[in-house]
Formats: C-alpha cells, structure tokens, sequence
C-alpha cells in the first residue's frame, strides 16, 4: 500500500553583520525513486533571489542554485512538496562475503552516478578512522548485509542520541570517540566503518514521517532533516539502505532528498555569505500522511 | 708582450658515468657538436674571469629579487633561485624529436580528460579501472559534463623529461593542473645571457619570448572581445608567488585572487575600482579543488563561490579546465601507453616511466615480486618521486611487511620503474664534473596546434648518482638552450604589429586597498622613525629623562604603540614590516627596485633596533631609516607610472600624513603643553627650516598652526594633503550621474574650503580633533566606494 504524505520544511537565516553577496546551493527537494514518487513541489524562496538555476548534481540529486546581488539581512527558504511512499521489498540475503565483494566491484566498469565505486574511498568529510575499522572488524559477519546489519545494530547499541553533543562539523572520528552523536554522526562513523572492511556505504539525507502509526514508537530525528546510510551488498543485491540512529532498515516512513559521500554532497543548505558577522539559522520540517491535518511547523533548533 | 693568463681546461678529468648517457660526450666517447662552440668560448677565458661572470648571473637574480619558497606552508623559508650557471645543451633535431612526442602526448592527454569529464567510455570499456578514476582526489564530479567554452580543457601543460641511458628520452611526469616554471624560464634566460652575454648572440641558442607571445595571444583569443584575460593565483603564501608577479608584468595580465572576483548571472566579473569588469579568460595559477568553496573543497579561503556555475553558463575560459590534475597522478601512466593504442591506434612514440598501479591483482604480484628494483610510491600523488617531501622509496628487500602493506591499500600505491638519468656537465669549482638531470618542456595551445617553449628549464642533481631518486637531497636549476644549425633572428615580446594593451582602468579592488594601506604604513613609520629620532635628540642634549619635553614625546609615542622600553621600540620593524606585506600583495605593480628597498628598510630597522645604545646614537640610527625610507617613497613617487593605483597609494600617504598632523598637533601645539612642545611639532612636521625662513623669531602657536595647517605651500601642511586628495579623487572613476560629485568629492570640498577660511588664532585644540574626525569620514567613503 502506498502512503502519501505533505511534506514542509522551513530554513531561516539571519545574517546580523548584513551580507555581502549571498550565494546558496539547496539540495532540498525529493526527488523521485524505487520506492518513492514526487506529486507536487514547490521551493518558495524570500526575498526572491536574484539568480536562481534549478539542476541535477552528478549523484543525481535535484539542486537550486540561488545569488542574492544585494545585501540580505534575512532570507527563507520553504519546500512544500507531497509524496508516495511505497514500502520497500523485504530482503533476501543473497549478499556475497565481505571479503568477495572485492570481486564484483573489479567486475563493474562503471562510474556513473550509482556505481558502487564512488563510496569505497575516504571522502572529505569521512577521513579513515582506525577505531571505527576495528570496531567494524569486530563486527564481520559470514554475508555483507549481515555485516552491515550487525555493525548498525553495534553502533546504535554503543552511541547515545544526543542532540546537544556535536554540530554539522563534528569530525565522525570524534562523535565514535566519545561515543554520542546525532544522525549525520552515526551515518558518517557507521559509512567509514563499512569502507574500512571493503564495504562501498553512501550518506542519504532526507524526512522522517513526524508522529508515528498509532502504537508504534516515536523515532529519532523527526524533528529536522534525517541522515541514514546506503550499503552497497555485491552486483546481486545491490544498494541496501540501513538507518543506524534507530536500528532500522528504513520502511514507508523515510522519504530521501540527496545521496552523496558525505554530509558535504547533500547539505541542505550550502554558502558562500560575505560577511562581518556570523549567522544564525533555524530549521522546522513537518512530515504528515495526507489524510491528517497539518499542523503548523514547530519551531526546532539545530539539526539532528 | 703581457703574460696571458692561462686558459681554463674545463673538461680535463670530465669522464661520463658508466651506465648513464651523457650530454657532453656520445655513447662512443666522442663530443657531441652541440657544445663545441660554448665549451672552446669558455676554455679561452681564465678561471677568474668565468668565476666572476658567474658572480653576474647570481647578482642578476638577486637584484630581480627571484626566490622561491621551498615549502608552501612556511612563509620564512624564501630561498634564492638555485641556478646552475652552465647551461644544458641539446640539437635542435634532438629538441625536434622530443616536440613530436610530446604532442602526440598532449593529444592524447586532452581526448582521456574530454572522456573522463564526458562519456566515461575509457572506463566503460575496460581500459581504465572505475576504482582508481573514483579514488582519484582531482576527478572533480561537479565538473563532468561542463564542457569548456574553447572547445578543449588543456591549454598549458608541462613535462618532466629524463633521458634514458640509450640516449632516447622518456616522460617522468606530466603536468595538467596548473604547470608553474614558466617565468621562472625566463629568468633563467636572463641570467645566462648576463653570464654569457658576448657569446649568445653568436650561439644560435632558440629564443623563448616567442613561446609567450603565442600563449598571451591564445589566452586573449580565449577571453573573447571586449574581455579581459587574466592570472588567477592562490596569493603569497603560495611557493611560486613570485612568479605569478613575474609572468603578470611580463605578459601584461592581470594578477588576480580569489576574492578579485565575482559571479554575476553565469559571467565572472573583477572587482575593480571602477565596478565590476567581465572576465573573459583565466590562466589558473590555483589547484582546481580550491576554485570554488561552494561546489569543490569547502574549506577554501582562496577560491571564488559560484566560479563553477560561470563554467556551467559557459561565461569563463580556463587554463587549464577545472579537474585537469586528474591527468597527472602517476598511477595514469600505467595506462596511458593502452590508452594510445586504442584512442589513436598508434602506440607512444615517446615512452613513459614503466608504472604498476597496485589496485589490480596481477599487477600487485609483479610489484611485489620486483620490489628490489621498483620505486614504490603513493599512486594518487602527482609529485615526481624525487619531489621535495615524496614518500617514495625503492623496494624493500623484505617483501613481508610489504605484501602486506600492498595488499591491504594497494590501491593507493604504485610501483615504478628505478631508472637512471643522463648526466650533463656543472661548473663545480672551475671544473665540469657530471650532475644528473630532468627537463622541464612547457607546451601551449595555439590555433596552430601546440607550441614548444624551447628550452629554458632544467633541474640538476646534486650528486653525481643518477637513479632518478638520488634528486631527492636536492640540487639546482639550469637553463637549456635549443642550439639551432643556423642563425636565429631577434625575438622580443612586443613586436611592432601588437600593441600592448593599456591596463588603466582594470586596478582589482583588493589591489587598490592594499597600495592605499601601503602609503599609509610607509607614512605611518616615517612618522614614528621622526618622533623616536626626535627624542633621542633631546636626550643627547640634556641627558635628564626627566625632561617635560622627553616626558611628553615618551607619552606620546607610547599611545602609539611604540614604548620606549629600549632605544628602538620593537614595534617600529614591525610596523615596517606592516608595509611590506601590503606591498607583498601587489608585487606585480611594483618595480623590483622599490620592492628591495623596502626589504633592506626592514632589515634595517631590524638590526638596528637589536644594537643601538640611547641618546646619539639612535637619534642617527633614525636619520639612516629616514633616508632609507626616503629612498622608497622616491623610487614610487618619481618613478612609478600614474596609473590609478598610485592615487591610491598617494592617497594613502596624504590620508596618513594629514591624520598624524593632526594628532601631532592636538597634543603638542597645545596651550597647555611643556615648553619646547612646539619645537618638536616643527621638526617631527619637517618644516623647521621653513618655519626659520617665514617667521624670523621663535615658534608661536599661531606661527606652528599657519605653518603645518593652513599653508598650501608646505607639502606637510594639513591643506596640502586636503589639495592632493581632491586632486587623485578627482582622477577615480566617477558615476557619471553623480553631477554634483560624489559624497567623497563634497567631503573634501567641504574640508578644503574651512582650512582656506580658517585663521591659526581660531584653531583650537577641539577644532583640530573635529577635523580628525572628519578625515576618518573621508577614509570610510573612500573605502566603501572604491576599495570593497
């Protein structure tokens, strides 16, 4: 059965030093896939930029280039969209061992958006940490999805939700260091434990449904943009998506916006502000199935 | 008749390595003819006389002021350009075959960067492994599929040649990123010719300056009409800065940062003094991956945000493409011999250095089994394996550690052929002795196809061993010269039919501030060096540091900054220093000449600072700085053409000087102020000959305050920087809306008008401190309408 959901999400700035030339790169807006279909989206933007260029980034994510040539004090950005989530296929394992995943990667001549190849490296945000490999190491298991599961499963065991803890910048090195994080933390150390074993892994970021079904639990994460992790499990198999914030392979509840290496391919929101001062930036996203009213979004700090 | 010194025998003792070919001596032992004619103009001069032309050449390059940096990140570690003064030598039919080779490599170059930014067949079709091009750090994703607006993404390559003990040359490296050297070419060019300077124009020796005139007209073809071309650099902290400054003067483009520019509806625009300006074209002197923070390494400081959305609206020409440093990673060359074949059906005509990417098993075996005559480096490294701080080493012989070193990030490793270099001749010592070397063959893209610079650089080892590897402990440069069979005509870079474009009107923003903030730190320690020699002189006489008048300058010039806790307050050299960062930033629109001035000035000040004693001495210490410093401020203020960046920097001298006057003044033509208080200001105004010559009698405070305030006459009088500013504002752009002139023009106006109507009798202390504060108005116009 496929859910539909309205979706809205809400991103003010302020610049309190007035800025210079602001020139933003937004990777917002769901875009369609297996599982999931985009009927309406609208990104509404204020003030109204200067320059704006709707594209495709080369993982295949939907990007909106915007300049402002004046200084802006404050800007929005507001995504109304509404989509339908199928529920994905249940697994089979039919996932080679990690150590022959090696095989099927030499096998695949292929760098295009989706090749397996681009997320076998460290990335610039994903630098190789010795502790999380060795962590992974510990964690093999006798398939690749088992591992992948089994590794999840770990950190998830290991590492505290805590919102407060780190920022869009923490090192993944330092989040498992210390052992807590939010979502971009635990799918950025999970995603360099799996590349550390041989595990291609890629970074998604996008919603969660906000209240759960009746009599299913709250999850983590619905209160701002999610981050989970995408496992690539042989040639048979392919691209598996797992969710280490809550020890789940995502279900009908997750919609995706933008897969890349790391939280730098995907981010939201990316800047260039010329400007004396800092800034400052709130954030709410409401994710309601259809035939619920909407309420208005609430206003959140920070992201997970 | 006079005893003739003796001859030099410069080749006595010269042997050519055994299994190494030479430059000097052929496989058979005999001469090749190339360096007879050098080699018998040299023999037939004495020691002394070719020690002293040497001497020349060095003198050369100090006076032009070339360094280089050895490491990027260590400012401190400016070196003097390492020349090894003979030059090397090759036929213009051994220079023939090596052009012909290298294009064919360009070609093919350019067609596996068009696929790898394009199609991707290479890969598809199993002749490139998808790992090493995804791993590789300079495969920029968000450049695949931008085309370049030319047509092709290299214009400007660079190889590393050896020649191989068969006497056939092979490539060690090739450079696609953004191949530094050329001017460095060029002026290896000109200190041999001052070494050799009555022999070369008879040596036939291939004339360089027809290479750039060839690129600066590709360049400008590139940038479109009515658009500039222009050089991006990553600014001084970069190692090769100097040269970025160098080519700029020389080619006549402008020397550009980051911040320089801006992107406006897809068209790269410079910032300029007079708003923004199109660029059309720019020769990227910047790593690829710091070009813009927003799409590429978000943590550059030193790129342009939006540059990429520019390549997209097909508004900016580079050279070389955005992502070109994906070509020279030495884990390609394992490739690109296959690659030849199947892109062109013709194998290399001029080999590679035999590399084994570690990332595929087979070829994982044979590094590990040949380990003992392989080099085994880093494979998404584009450094030569005898770069400055390579981590390549030859084989172990131990193979455990490795086998598993190699199974384990094989990927990132290759192994390389150990090969062994020619030998040419160095001076060393008044004697030729055999010193390995490479060749650096820069190459451009004309509408013709590609062009050759002819010589011009080489690196020469500093031992006599030569496996490539033995580079590492570092060495020299050389030039090379392309010995013609017949005689070449004269070449200069401006011939009568191009005329230099003039760049007046194209001052970059940033450049203009730095220059403005140059005249004012000059002034700035002028003023200081006045007030510090001011109180020593006092000091000498009365010997009493409880003298009002020492107290009252010791005050003052610790609400400067500049405590006197010794003689020479360790603040002034680093004031001084101040100005030469400024000016470190603008060297292109600088004369060498004004740039050692400034150097020796710090030094100076630093020397002094460290030995001189109180009272006398430092009083002269302080008369030296001031005639240093005057030496500078006549080099730029005689000699430097009135472009628009001398307003700014005259600006900023008559800013500083107006500014400090009044602040000299506020304290020390105060009525309240000690006895002598007025002396001081006369002679820290410079004005204390003028004063006896107009007045006849002791300074009053009227006197003082006509004198350094109100006389137009007087170049340190307040009025007088108020006259020259209205004048340089006058000459800045102007918004032809702006009839009534701009709110700077009606500042100045406004300033100039009271001092002419003001009398010395109505100049009070708080007046004087009004007028300060409206000069900090006229700063902040300034600044906000030409300088951001």
């Amino acid at each position: 059965m496929q859910m539909r959901y309205a979706i809205r999400l809400v991103i003010d700035y302020d610049y309190p030093g007035a800025s210079d030339h602001v020139r933003n790169i937004l990777r917002l807006m769901p875009g369609n896939g297996p599982d999931q279909q985009v009927l309406t989206s609208a990104l509404t933007i204020t003030p109204p930029p200067d320059e704006r260029r709707d594209g495709i980034d080369f993982f295949g994510n939907a990007t909106t280039a915007v300049a402002w040539h004046d200084p802006v004090a404050t800007c929005r950005f507001d995504l109304t969209a509404e989509v339908e989530r199928g529920v994905p296929a249940p697994l089979t394992d039919t996932s080679p061992s990690p150590a022959a995943l090696a095989a099927d990667l030499a096998a695949l001549a292929d760098i295009g958006p989706a090749a397996p190849h681009h997320f076998r490296a460290p990335s610039p945000r994903i630098p190789p940490d010795a502790a999380a490999v060795d962590f992974a190491r510990a964690h093999l298991r006798e398939t690749t999805l088992a591992t992948v599961v089994a590794l999840g499963e770990a950190l998830h065991a290991e590492m505290r939700f805590d919102a407060g803890a780190t920022d869009a910048n923490t090192a993944p090195a330092l989040a498992f260091a210390n052992r807590h994080g939010v979502c971009q933390d635990f799918a950025q150390v999970m995603i360099g434990a799996l590349r550390g074993i041989g595990i291609p892994a890629a970074y998604i970021s996008g919603f969660l449904r906000t209240d759960p079904p009746p009599g299913q639990p709250r999850l983590q994460g619905v209160d701002a943009m999610h981050a989970w992790v995408r496992a690539w499990c042989g040639a048979a198999m392919g691209w598996v998506e797992y969710d280490p914030t809550n020890a789940k392979h995502p279900g009908d509840d997750y919609i995706t916006v933008a897969v890349g290496r790391d939280y730098a391919d995907v981010a939201p929101v990316l800047g260039a502000i010329r400007t004396a001062g800092g800034q400052d930036s709130r954030h709410a996203v409401d994710v309601v199935p259809l035939d619920t009213p909407a309420p208005p979004p609430g206003q959140q700090e920070g992201a997970t | 008749m006079a005893d003739l010194p003796p001859p030099t025998d410069l080749t006595g003792g010269y042997a050519p390595l055994p299994g190494a070919a030479d430059e000097l001596f052929a496989a058979d032992g005999s001469p090749r003819p190339v360096w007879a004619p050098l080699l018998d103009w040299l023999g037939a001069r004495p020691a002394e006389e070719i020690a002293e032309r040497t001497a020349r050449g060095d003198q050369y390059l100090r006076d032009a002021g070339v360094y280089f940096r050895l490491y990027a990140n260590d400012p401190g570690q400016e070196r003097e350009w390492p020349l090894s003064h003979l030059p090397v030598l090759l036929s213009e039919t051994d220079w023939g075959q090596l052009c012909t080779g290298l294009t064919q490599r360009a070609e093919l170059l350019e067609a596996v960067m068009a696929d790898l930014y394009g199609p991707g067949r290479l890969v598809r079709d199993g002749h490139l492994p998808a790992d090493l091009v995804a791993r590789n750090p300079h495969w920029l994703r968000p450049l695949v599929g931008i085309p370049p607006r030319s047509g092709h993404f290299l214009h400007h390559l660079a190889f590393e040649i050896g020649r191989s003990p068969d006497g056939s040359f092979f490539v060690l490296g090739d450079r696609t990123q953004a191949p530094s050297g050329a001017g460095f070419a060029l002026e290896n060019r000109m200190a041999t010719t001052r070494m050799f300077s009555d022999f070369v124009p008879r040596s036939h020796v291939l004339r360089l300056a027809g290479f750039f005139r060839a690129f600066r007209a590709a360049l400008e073809a590139q940038a479109g009409p009515g658009r500039r071309a222009a050089i991006l650099s990553p600014g001084p902290s970069n190692d090769t800065y100097y040269e970025h400054t160098y080519i700029a003067r020389y080619l006549g483009l402008m020397l550009l940062e980051g911040e320089d520019l801006i992107v406006r509806d897809g068209q790269a625009m410079v910032r300029t003094v007079t708003g923004l300006e199109p660029v059309g074209a720019l020769w990227r002197r910047i790593d690829s991956e710091f070009a813009d923070p927003l799409e590429l390494n978000e943590s550059s400081q030193i790129g342009t945000p939006g540059m990429i959305e520019a390549l997209r609206a097909g508004g900016l020409g580079l050279v070389n493409a955005l992502g070109s440093g994906v070509l020279e990673v030495r884990a390609m060359m394992a490739f690109l011999p296959r690659i030849s074949e199947v892109l062109t059906g013709a194998p290399l005509s001029l080999p590679n250095i035999a590399t084994w990417w570690c990332g595929q098993p087979a070829e994982r075996d044979f590094v590990l089994e040949n380990a003992a005559r392989l080099m085994i480096g880093p494979a998404l490294d584009a450094a030569l394996p005898f770069a400055t701080g390579a981590e390549t080493a030859l084989g172990p012989a131990e193979t455990e550690a490795l086998a598993e070193r190699l199974a384990r990030e094989g990927a990132d490793l290759v192994g390389q052929e150990a090969v062994t270099l020619s030998t040419t001749p160095a001076l060393h010592e008044g004697r030729l002795v055999p010193r390995p070397m490479t060749l650096r063959v820069f190459a451009a893209r004309t509408p013709d196809g590609w062009t050759f610079m002819p010589g011009g650089y080489a690196r020469i080892g500093k031992t006599a061993d030569t496996k490539a590897l033995a580079m590492q402990a570092g060495g020299s440069v050389a030039d090379v010269w392309v010995v013609a069979d017949a005689p070449v005509p004269d070449d200069t870079l401006v011939p009568p039919e191009i005329v230099p474009r003039a760049t007046a009107g194209a001052l970059p923003s940033r450049a203009a501030e730095n220059l403005y903030w140059l005249g004012r730190y000059v002034e700035r320690a002028e003023g200081a060096i006045r007030l510090i020699r001011a109180y020593h002189l006092r000091l000498a006489e009365t010997a009493d540091p409880a003298d009002p008048r020492l107290q009252l300058l010791e005050g003052y010039l610790a609400g400067l900054g500049l405590g006197l806790d010794q003689p020479v307050p360790e603040a002034l050299p680093g004031l001084i220093g101040t100005a030469r960062d400024s000016a470190a930033k603008v060297r292109d629109r600088f004369s060498p000449d004004a740039w050692s001035a400034l150097n020796d000035l710090f030094k100076s000040a630093g020397r002094l600072t460290r030995k001189v004693g109180p009272g006398a001495d430092a009083a002269h210490a302080m008369t030296v700085l001031l005639r240093k410093i005057s030496g500078f401020s006549g080099l730029v203020h005689e000699n430097m053409y009135h472009f628009m960046g001398w307003r700014f920097l005259s600006l900023g001298r008559a800013q500083e000087r107006a500014d400090a006057m009044l602040m000299l003044l506020t304290t020390f033509a105060d009525p309240a102020a000690a006895p002598g208080a007025l002396e001081i200001a006369i002679e820290v105004g410079d004005s204390v000959m003028t004063h006896q010559r107009r007045y006849h009698f002791g300074p009053a405070h009227s006197t003082v305050l006509d004198l350094l305030m109100l006389d137009d006459n007087n170049p340190r009088a307040v009025l007088s920087q108020v006259v020259q500013m209205r004048q340089h504002v006058s000459q800045l752009p102007h918004d032809p809306t702006e009839d009534r002139g701009s709110a700077l023009d009606r500042a100045l106006l406004m300033l100039d008008t009271d001092l002419r109507v003001a009398q010395p009798e109505t100049l009070t202390t708080e007046t004087l401190i009004a007028l300060r504060g409206r000069l900090y108005e006229v700063s902040d116009l300034l600044t906000a309408r030409y300088l951001r």
